[in-house]
């Protein structure tokens, strides 16, 4: 019986809320994962802040901005980690966010950086990433992808949940522009499945599920230096590739400030960094110098990086879903 | 409860507020959420897909349902007496409460890309079965469903069939084909109908099967789609239209259903010996054989699926995690709450159309009523969540309501439960024992204390049992409302399905079927000790 009734209220306290000393960061599930980059940033910034990082991770970033918006004012949350440059306008229009009122961050990013809200903590460029062993000849554009050449099946994620859903979906716009939903309809009809988040498509492709599957130019990588794996690569296409900086902010509602800024801070050094390139396996934000490592430099660079502006991504996103929506249903 | 002056009305009207007044209370907050002007954004190609794919996945699961069920109800009809009919008939029942994720589950490791079924042909060197995600996946749960449900509700059919009839066909020399067109055909279509359409209700606003298997937007019911536009795109706009839209269609089938239907969810498939003529012919005992094997299959090999993987998963592992037991905590909260929350909201109602049929003579409204309580086949949990929760929005915290919210949309959806189970009870009370009551001055806590109450205890604590492991076995609710936080087991399972963390959801699921499995039994044998003292 005592021992049934310490069992209950360690679970109680475990459903109670949190203590004052501790950070809560939302964030997406693979960066989290045990792969993921999430613990070694964990157990460096709690070894310096002397606080508790408590993680809610959601199955992909997209949803982080329903999930607070959803929440309004009485959340948890303190810092949201993991949108992108696509959803910053409209976290910042519904005043979800506030400034971190850092002034003397550095970025070594492949554009210039100098945003009052949002912190980026990494970078990379959308890719379908194939495998050559069931795919020999790769699409060569994304027209290829779309036309369907080789014929062979894709997985995407959902642009309403997931930032690389989000990310192709604006690919295809900026590609494509008012002829995108035409191609989204050629392309659907390839498209093996749509699935809520980043993790779920990829470990799908990695069960064989489909030959394709929409991710980083950069995810070869850990194929590479983990598993000593060459077939998994990333298909390079003429039009260029649309760029992605991940971004993290402290959230308004946040009962924690002065630990929030600690944390955005923290994402610009070395140490967190660190954690980046094998862990997210993204770029970094800073330059690593050595620490990068060569495979890093060996990856393909995009012939052309596309981004649109935050604001006319923002504008336009709510549009250009139910655009896609339409289109990828069928007939 | 001396037959008073009054009607006893006071009680039902309270379980109206709960159920239906909150369902109304939904709805008017979500009409009230859907600005006017932009309907034209909200009927687009899209909600129409998903309406369209709705009606065409229901209108395909009733069908193959009833296109197996039929046969297989009259093989078991045609076989009154073998070794484990019973156990045919009870294995039958278990789909109508096992947790829709679990079953999901069962699905997958049968029918799935690494399933059992693809791994037999693989090890006899042919190709493997496609991905089971999308129609095909949908259409296999929920005949895993229906088809056992059907079969329940159609062997009632047979057993009306009286003696003469079968001696006279017999004397006539009829064989099979004269016997089915012209002895059951005519009772199947009188009840056919009115099981088609509950199927097509169920199927229609079927959530968790089409979550998990669906896999991409279009391959959405109207309510995974609510709860998309609602939870992950937060377009409450529209998400309160496609509830409208669930709401009205429901309601148009629902009223059909409660017009015309005809039959009862009576405990069926005792099986009476009949003497039918076509029975004892070799070709028909062959063709019963395989038709109710495929029915033991079709149903047992997914439950077989759920034990085998269980068992053979990482048990000490998954066993040895502190969020698995709590989330397991957390199931068994919501199932009590829910449990309360119906049997509370059903007895209540229950006293008054009791009152109403029984002592005014007033059955048509007490009927109305009853079914006014059981609104939730037309307000679909998503639909009364979805108000619910734009109700609360900017209100409270919905998520710190996670649990309290769970249970009670849950408790609401078991209440036509609880009134099928008590409600026979106090109107046989009511029939058999007002005049002595009357006599004895036997009336109000007393009268409930001595008489209604030892009567009511047992069908009372099997109602409870029954809501309870229902809703914690569900994740309807606690999808909408919960987060990671929050989670029951089988939010649990419902992630590890979705990141294919399969040996983990293997196990998760047995769990779950055990805790719900304990709960029940529990509940119902604290009432049978209870009821016997």
């Amino acid at each position: 019986m005592p021992r049934t009734l310490a069992f209950l209220s360690a679970a109680l306290l475990t459903i109670l809320p949190a203590h004052a000393d501790t950070l809560d960061v939302y964030t997406y599930e693979s960066f989290v994962s045990e792969w993921g980059p999430g613990p070694q940033i964990e157990e460096a910034f709690e070894a310096r802040c002397d606080c508790t990082i408590r993680w809610t991770a959601v199955d992909d970033a997209a949803i982080l901005l329903s999930r607070l918006r959803l929440e309004g004012s009485g959340g948890d949350a303190d810092v949201v980690l993991g949108l992108d440059t696509n959803l910053m306008a409209e976290t910042l229009d519904h005043g979800l966010v506030r400034q971190h009122g850092l002034v003397d961050l550095e970025f070594d990013l492949p554009l210039p950086w100098n945003d009052p809200v949002f912190v980026p903590f990494d970078y990379g460029y959308f890719a379908v990433i194939y495998d050559d062993q069931a795919l020999p000849q790769p699409p060569a554009s994304l027209d290829d992808l779309v036309s369907g050449g080789n014929g062979a099946d894709l997985i995407i994620q959902d642009p309403r949940t997931s930032t690389p859903g989000l990310g192709l979906m604006l690919w295809m716009k900026t590609v494509y522009g008012d002829s995108a939903a035409d191609a989204w309809r050629t392309l659907s009809s390839r498209v093996l499945t749509v699935t809520a988040g980043w993790s779920e498509a990829y470990g799908l492709f990695l069960e064989g599920e489909a030959p394709m599957v929409l991710s980083y130019t950069t995810s070869p990588a850990y194929h590479q230096l983990v598993e000593g794996e060459t077939r998994y690569r990333a298909a390079m296409f003429e039009e260029g590739h649309y760029m992605q900086i991940e971004v993290a902010a402290m959230v308004e509602g946040t009962d924690q400030e002065d630990l929030a800024r600690d944390f955005l801070r923290f994402i610009a050094t070395p140490e967190f960094q660190g954690a980046i390139p094998t862990g997210n396996w993204m770029y970094p934000v800073i330059d690593l110098g050595d620490d990068l490592p060569d495979v890093f430099r060996e990856l393909p660079a995009p012939a052309v990086s596309l981004l649109l502006p935050p604001e006319e991504a923002g504008a336009m996103r709510r549009q250009w879903i139910d655009e896609w929506l339409e289109a990828t249903i069928g007939e | 409860m001396m037959v008073g002056l009054r009607p006893l009305l006071w009680p039902g009207g309270l379980a109206l507020v709960a159920s239906p007044g909150l369902a109304v209370l939904a709805l008017v907050t979500l009409l009230d959420a859907a600005p006017p002007g932009e309907t034209e954004r909200l009927l687009d190609r899209y909600a129409l897909h998903v309406l369209a794919f709705t009606v065409l996945q229901a209108t395909l699961s009733t069908a193959l349902s009833l296109v197996f069920a039929v046969p297989l109800a009259r093989a078991l009809a045609r076989r009154p007496v073998f070794p484990g009919r019973g156990i045919v008939i009870r294995l039958f029942g278990i789909p109508l409460v096992l947790p829709a994720i679990v079953a999901v589950f069962g699905v997958v490791a049968v029918w799935g890309q690494n399933g059992a079924i693809n791994k037999a042909l693989g090890t006899i060197g042919m190709e493997g079965l496609g991905p089971i995600y999308g129609l095909e996946g949908i259409l296999i749960a929920h005949t895993f469903f229906n088809i056992p449900l059907a079969v329940r509700l159609l062997l009632p059919a047979w057993e009306s069939i009286p003696g003469e009839t079968w001696r006279l066909a017999a004397q006539l020399g009829m064989t099979s084909w004269p016997i089915f067109r012209l002895i059951e055909w005519p009772r199947l279509a009188e009840i056919l109908p009115g099981i088609a359409m509950l199927a097509f209700l169920l199927t229609f606003s079927s959530f968790t099967v089409v979550l998990a298997l669906g896999g991409g937007p279009g391959a959405a019911t109207l309510e995974v789609a609510i709860y998309q536009a609602l939870r992950l795109d937060f377009d409450i706009v529209r998400a309160v239209f496609l509830a409208l839209l669930q709401v009205v269609i429901c309601g148009a089938v629902a009223i059909v259903l409660f017009r015309f239907a005809r039959f009862s969810l009576s405990e069926a498939g005792a099986g009476r010996v009949t003497r039918r003529p076509d029975s004892h012919g070799l070709p028909g005992r062959i063709g019963d054989a395989l038709m109710i094997a495929a029915g033991i299959f079709w149903v047992g090999a997914p439950l077989a699926g759920v034990a085998i993987s269980g068992l053979g998963g990482p048990l000490t592992d998954v066993l040895a995690r502190q969020d698995v037991w709590l989330a397991a905590l957390r199931s068994v909260l919501v199932g009590l709450g829910a449990g309360v929350v119906a049997v509370t909201v059903g007895l209540l109602l229950g006293a008054t159309t009791c009152d109403l049929a029984m002592r005014r003579h007033r059955r048509s409204l007490a009927d109305v009523l009853e079914i006014a309580g059981s609104q939730t086949l037309i307000v679909s949990p998503v639909v009364l969540g979805a108000g619910l929760f734009v109700l609360l929005l900017g209100h409270v915290r919905v998520f710190d309501w996670a649990l309290p919210l769970a249970a009670l949309v849950n408790g609401l959806v078991s209440v036509p439960y609880v009134l099928r189970l008590v409600s026979p009870v106090l109107r046989r009370t009511a029939a058999h024992h007002d005049r002595l009551c009357a006599n004895l001055g036997l009336a109000g806590i007393r009268r409930i204390v001595w008489l209604e109450g030892p009567l009511a205890l047992r069908p009372l604590a099997t109602a409870l049992a029954l809501a309870t492991a229902l809703a914690a076995g569900d994740l309807t609710a606690i999808a909408l409302f919960g987060t990671e936080r929050e989670a029951t087991l089988a939010l649990l399972l419902y992630r590890a399905l979705g990141s294919y963390r399969m040996d983990e959801a293997a196990v998760i699921a047995l769990l779950l079927v055990l805790v719900c499995l304990a709960i029940f039994a529990a509940i119902e044998g604290l009432g049978r000790v209870a009821a016997r003292t």
